[in-house]
C-alpha cells in the first residue's frame, strides 16, 4: 500500500522532528548546496535573464486571465489532432477516468513517468485498489516507490536519502517488484542508475500503457511537452499503445512560440543544465510512431480556487521547476515531508493552502513556515512573489476574509486556535498605536532589567529554548531623547 | 534639511544605544535630525503575523508622525522595506476591498507622503549624503550579515560594505553563507522554534569562524537573534549594529 | 469522452474566478514583453558550430567532424570501434548511399526500420545512425522530427548507441527560438542534448539511465542542402 499524506502534523512539529535528524539535514544540506551554486551559474550564463522571467510571468498572467479561453481552444486542438480529452474536477474523478481508460485496454500494469499531478491525486493507490499495479520510472520516484516512502522534493523526490541509503533499499527491494539488483551493487551514483536501468527495461519493453504529466501544453497547436534527463518519459511517451497524461489546467501556454521562453528558463533553473537530456513534444497522435491512442486528462482539484484569489492566483504560475526549493533556509532544515504534500518549500507552502482550501491545522500553519527571506522570489523564473502570498495566507488565516472552496464562495472565520495570538497582537496593537502605553510599558520592562529570566514561560519559552535574552536597558530611547533634548521633535 | 529619525519601536525599547549612535552620526555629518515623539510602531511584527487590518491604523499613525520632515532615516533594513514594500499594498488593498472611500483615500494619501521620503541609514548616507567615509575609527575585527530585508528588498548592494571599509583601522571578515537568512524572522522565531534555532546555530557558527570581535548587520531584529544564539553558546562576539561602528571615532566598542 | 458535466462544471469554476478581468479584455490585450534575445550574440557558421561541439560535449557526447565525403568511413569507424553487429538505418540518412556504403565499409547489419522492429527487437540492435532536423549551438541540443534519415522515436530510443549526423551549417541554429520558428509543432519531437543522465542521487550529475547511453555527434561539412 503506497502512503499518503493524509493527516500530516502540521508544519512546526513535522519541522522539528526533521531538524534532529543529522543524516536527513547532511543528505539535504549537500544536494541543495550543490544545486545552488550551478544554477546560479547556469542563469549568469543568459545576459537577458530577467527579460525571459518578465516575459514569462507576462505569458502565464495572460494565460490564467483567459484561461477557458485557452483550455477550449487546447481541447479542440489535441482533439483534432487524434487526441481525447477528459475533465477532472478533483482529484477522485481524475483517478477514476484513469482507472477506467487503463481497465478498457484490458491491461493490469502501467509504466509512469514521474508526474506531480498524480502524486497530488494519489493516482497509485487508487489504481492499486482496481487492481491495476503502476510502476514509476523516474530514478528517485523509484527509489520512493521501493521504500514505501514519500517524495520530498519536486524535482529529486528522494532528495532525502543519501547514496549508501539507496543502494540498500535497491538491494533490499528491486526483487519484490521485478529484476533483482545486481550481485555485489556499490553505492556509486553510476552503479546505482545501471540498476535501475536494468530493473526498469523489462518493464519499458513490456509495458501498454503509459501514465504521465506534460510540463507543457500549447493551446495554439494541442502540443504536450514533457522535459526530463533519464529517458524514461520517452520510453512512456513512445512505446506503449496507449498514453494517458494527467494535467494541471494551469499548464496550458497560449501559443507555440511561448516555449522558447519556458524551455530557457526551466532547465537552467531546475537541474542548472542548459538544456535538459530530453524534451519530448507530441502533438495528438502519429501514424506508426509511439502510442496509437492519446488520453488528456485535465484537473481543477482546487486550481481554479487559487485562481479566484486575486493575490494568490500567481501561484499558479509555477512551472515546477524546485529552484524555491533548493535555495530556501527552511525546507534545507525542514526538509520536504513537513509540507504534508507533493509540493514542498516555499510554493507548497503557497500552493497547498489554496489547492486544499483551510483544511486542517496542516494547511494553516505552511503559510508560517517561512522566514520571508525572499530568497524564492528571486530565483523564481515565472517571478512569484512568494513572500507576498505568504502574507496574504497568512491573513487568512489570523482575520479570516473571502475564500473559494471547490468552486464556492465563503467567507472563513480567523483561525480557531490563534485566540491568545489574535488577543496579543491586538494589544500590541494597541500599545503601539498609544506612545504612552508603550513608554509606560518599556519603564516597566527597564526596571524589571534585573528580573531577566533565563527562560520564558508559555509560547515565548521557545525563544529562550535556543537563545538568550537581550539585556533589557534602563532608558528607552525615547526617555533619553526628551532628557537630553527635551521636546526638540 | 530637517531628517526624522525613525528609531523603530525595537531599538527604542531594546536598543536605544542603536538610536544615540544614529543621532550621534548623522549630527557629526551636519544633519538636522528630530524626534517626533509620536512614531511608534511601524507595524510589520503585526502584518507579518497576518494581521494586516490592525496595521492600518500604524501606518497612519507613522505617516502623521513624520510630516514635516525632508526625510524619514531608520536604522533598520526591515522597518524600511516595511514602509516602502508593504504600505503600498496595504493601502491598495484597503482600496480592492471596497472599503469606504475615505478610509482607503486616507491610507493611501498617508503611504504617498511617507515612502518616498523614507531611507534606510545606508541609503542615507551613501545616496542623499554622498558619503562612504564618515569620519569613523574603529581598530577592530568586524564581520557583516547582510540582513535578507538590506540584501533582497532593499537592494542595498555594496553601501554597508563601502561604508565598512573606509573605517579607519576595521578589519572586515568575510562571512561564509553572508547571504543566507539568519533564522529570525519575527513571529517565526517562536511559531518555528527549532528550523530558527538550526538556521541560527549555522549563521553562528559561520560568524564564529571568522574569528571576528563583532558581527554587525542592519538590523537590530537579526542580532538579537544571532546575539542571543552566540551568547548561549559561550561566545564573546558582540552582536553591533552598523551604526554603532559608524558613531565610532574613538575606536571603543559600545 | 468522458464528464461532460465536469467539463461546464471546471470552465465554470474557471469564469467565476475571473469575474475581476474585464469583460473587454482581449487575450492580447494582457501585453507580453518580449525583450529578451532571440539569440545570444552573433556567430559565423563556423562559430556556431563550434559552440554546438563545446556544448555537446561538455555533456557528455562525444562530437567528430568530417567532410561529407568522409562520413561513410567516419560513421563505420564509430560503428566498428563499439563493436556494434546490427545497426538500425531509417531511409533517407544523409544521403541514400550511406547504408550501402556502411555494409561495404563495416562488417555490420544494417536493419531497415519495419513494424516488424518491436521495441523488444530493438532492444537486440547494437546502434542506429540517424540524421536530425536541426541542432542548437547554444545548449548542445540535436531535434529529431522523425523526417527523412530519422525514423520513428523508438528507434533512437532503446538501442544503447546513438550516431546522429548533423549537417554543418544549414542545419545548425544559434538558439531555442530560432529552433522553435524552423519546427513543425505537428510532428513529434524530440530532443536531445547528451546521453540520458540523472540527478536523483544527491542531485549530481550521472550519465546514462534508459535513453542510449552514448551519444555520437558527426557534423558534416560541406555537404550543402540536399
Amino acid at each position: 500500500m503506497s502512503r499518503t499524506y493524509v493527516g500530516m502534523p502540521a508544519f512546526p512539529r513535522a519541522a522539528a522532528q526533521a531538524t534532529g535528524d543529522a543524516t536527513l539535514r547532511a543528505n539535504l544540506r549537500r544536494a541543495t548546496h550543490t544545486i545552488r551554486a550551478r544554477r546560479a551559474q547556469a542563469v549568469a550564463e543568459l545576459t537577458d535573464w530577467e527579460e525571459l522571467r518578465a516575459a514569462a510571468a507576462a505569458i502565464k498572467d495572460r494565460t490564467l486571465r483567459h484561461l477557458d479561453h485557452y483550455l477550449t481552444r487546447l481541447e479542440e486542438n489535441v482533439t483534432r489532432a487524434g487526441g481525447t480529452v477528459h475533465w477532472a474536477a478533483d482529484a477522485d474523478e481524475a483517478n477514476r477516468i484513469v482507472t477506467g481508460l487503463v481497465r478498457a485496454t484490458g491491461e493490469s500494469e502501467v509504466v509512469k513517468v514521474k508526474s506531480m499531478t498524480t502524486q497530488e491525486t494519489g493516482l497509485n493507490t487508487a489504481l492499486e485498489k482496481a487492481g491495476i499495479r503502476a510502476y514509476e520510472t523516474d530514478l528517485a520516484e523509484l527509489i520512493v516507490q521501493l521504500a514505501d516512502d514519500l517524495p520530498s522534493h519536486i524535482l529529486v523526490p528522494a532528495i532525502h536519502r543519501g547514496r549508501g541509503e539507496i543502494r540498500d533499499i535497491f538491494r533490499d527491494r528491486m526483487g519484490d517488484w521485478g529484476r533483482p539488483a545486481p550481485e555485489g551493487l556499490t553505492d556509486r551514483p553510476a552503479d546505482l542508475a545501471e540498476a535501475a536501468r536494468l530493473h526498469l527495461r523489462e518493464k519499458f519493453l513490456a509495458a501498454k500503457v503509459g501514465i504521465s504529466g506534460a510540463n507543457f501544453l500549447v493551446a495554439e497547436t494541442g502540443t504536450a511537452v514533457v522535459v526530463e534527463s533519464e529517458g524514461n518519459g520517452r520510453m512512456c511517451l513512445t512505446l506503449p499503445e496507449t498514453l494517458i497524461s494527467v494535467v494541471g489546467i494551469e499548464k496550458v501556454v497560449p501559443a507555440w512560440r511561448d516555449l522558447e521562453v519556458f524551455l530557457q528558463l526551466l532547465p537552467r533553473s531546475s537541474t542548472a543544465e542548459r538544456m535538459n537530456p530530453y524534451t519530448s513534444l507530441w502533438t495528438g497522435t502519429t501514424d506508426d510512431d509511439g502510442p496509437r491512442a492519446f488520453h488528456l486528462v485535465l484537473l481543477d482539484n482546487g486550481r481554479t480556487d487559487a485562481l479566484a484569489d486575486h493575490v494568490g492566483r500567481q501561484a499558479l504560475r509555477c512551472i515546477r521547476c524546485s529552484a524555491c526549493l533548493n535555495v530556501c533556509p527552511v525546507y534545507e532544515r525542514a526538509g520536504g515531508h513537513a509540507y504534508g504534500s507533493p509540493y514542498p518549500g516555499p510554493i507548497g507552502a503557497i500552493l497547498t493552502p489554496q489547492l486544499r482550501g483551510p483544511a486542517s491545522a496542516l494547511e494553516e500553519s505552511l503559510p508560517f513556515a517561512s522566514t520571508l527571506c525572499g530568497a524564492c522570489y528571486e530565483v523564481c523564473p515565472v517571478a512569484i512573489d512568494i513572500p507576498e502570498v505568504l502574507l496574504h495566507l497568512r491573513e487568512r488565516v489570523a482575520e479570516g476574509g473571502e475564500v473559494t472552496v471547490r468552486g464556492v464562495r465563503t467567507r472563513v472565520r480567523p483561525a480557531k486556535r490563534r485566540s491568545v495570538e489574535r488577543a496579543a497582537m491586538g494589544a500590541a496593537g494597541w500599545t503601539f498605536d498609544h506612545p504612552w502605553a508603550l513608554r509606560r510599558a518599556q519603564r516597566l520592562a527597564g526596571r524589571a532589567r534585573r528580573l531577566r529570566p533565563r527562560r520564558l514561560p508559555g509560547p515565548l519559552g521557545a525563544w529562550t529554548d535556543s537563545r538568550e535574552l537581550p539585556e533589557v536597558p534602563a532608558e528607552s530611547f525615547r526617555d533619553w531623547w526628551s532628557r537630553t533634548r527635551g521636546n526638540a521633535g | 534639511m530637517r531628517v526624522g529619525l525613525f528609531v523603530t519601536c525595537v531599538n527604542d525599547t531594546l536598543h536605544p544605544g542603536t538610536g544615540r549612535a544614529v543621532v550621534t552620526l548623522l549630527e557629526r555629518l551636519g544633519v538636522r535630525v528630530g524626534f517626533p515623539a509620536e512614531q511608534s510602531c511601524c507595524g510589520q511584527p503585526l502584518y507579518n503575523t497576518g494581521y494586516r487590518r490592525r496595521t492600518e491604523p500604524l501606518l497612519l499613525r507613522h505617516a502623521a508622525a513624520f510630516r514635516g520632515y525632508d526625510h524619514v532615516v531608520t536604522p533598520s533594513a526591515s522597518c524600511a522595506a516595511m514602509v516602502r514594500e508593504h504600505y503600498p499594498r496595504i493601502a491598495a488593498r484597503a482600496a480592492a476591498d471596497g472599503r469606504s472611500g475615505r478610509e482607503a483615500a486616507a491610507l493611501a494619501e498617508a503611504t504617498a507622503s511617507v515612502v518616498p521620503r523614507t531611507y534606510e541609514l545606508t541609503e542615507f548616507l551613501v545616496d542623499v549624503l554622498g558619503v562612504v567615509d564618515v569620519g569613523a575609527y574603529f581598530p577592530h575585527t568586524v564581520t557583516y550579515h547582510p540582513t535578507c530585508h538590506g540584501l533582497r528588498a532593499l537592494r542595498l548592494g555594496d553601501r554597508p560594505r563601502r561604508l565598512l571599509e573606509h573605517v579607519r583601522g576595521l578589519e572586515l571578515r568575510e562571512l561564509a553563507g553572508a547571504e543566507e537568512c539568519c533564522g529570525f524572522g519575527g513571529t517565526f522565531a517562536v511559531k518555528n522554534a527549532a528550523v530558527s534555532a538550526a538556521m541560527g546555530a549555522d549563521k553562528a557558527r559561520a560568524v564564529r569562524d571568522t574569528g571576528a570581535r563583532a558581527v554587525c548587520a542592519v538590523d537590530n531584529s537579526c542580532l538579537l537573534h544571532i546575539g542571543g544564539t552566540l551568547a548561549r553558546a559561550g561566545s564573546h562576539v558582540r552582536p553591533l549594529h552598523l551604526a554603532e561602528i559608524l558613531a565610532s571615532t574613538d575606536g571603543r566598542v559600545p | 469522452m468522458s464528464g461532460g458535466t465536469s467539463r461546464e462544471r471546471v470552465l465554470g469554476r474557471v469564469r467565476r474566478a475571473l469575474a475581476d478581468v474585464p469583460r473587454y479584455e482581449r487575450p492580447h490585450d494582457h501585453l507580453v514583453p518580449r525583450d529578451y534575445r532571440l539569440a545570444h550574440g552573433t556567430r559565423t557558421p563556423a562559430e556556431a558550430a563550434a559552440l554546438l561541439a563545446a556544448n555537446l560535449t561538455d555533456y557528455r557526447a562525444v562530437v567528430h567532424r568530417t567532410e561529407a565525403a568522409g562520413l561513410p568511413a567516419l560513421v563505420a569507424r564509430l560503428l566498428g570501434r563499439r563493436g556494434a553487429r546490427r545497426v538500425v538505418v531509417p531511409p533517407g540518412l544523409p544521403d541514400d548511399c550511406l547504408a550501402k556504403e556502411l555494409l561495404a565499409a563495416a562488417a555490420v547489419e544494417v536493419v531497415g526500420d519495419s513494424p516488424a522492429l518491436t521495441a523488444r527487437a530493438l532492444d537486440g540492435v547494437d546502434s542506429v545512425v540517424t540524421g536530425c532536423a536541426l541542432a542548437i549551438a547554444e545548449t548542445g541540443t540535436v531535434v529529431l522530427d522523425a523526417g527523412p534519415g530519422q525514423g520513428r522515436r523508438a528507434l533512437t530510443l532503446v538501442p544503447d548507441h546513438h550516431v546522429c549526423v548533423v549537417r554543418v551549417p544549414d542545419q545548425v541554429v544559434d538558439s531555442v527560438p530560432q529552433a522553435l520558428a524552423r519546427l513543425a509543432p505537428h510532428r513529434p519531437l524530440t530532443w536531445i542534448s547528451g546521453p540520458s543522465a540523472t540527478s536523483d542521487i544527491e542531485l549530481d550529475r550521472v550519465e546514462g539511465v534508459h535513453g542510449p547511453r552514448t551519444l555520437e555527434v558527426v557534423l558534416v561539412e560541406g555537404s550543402g542542402p540536399r
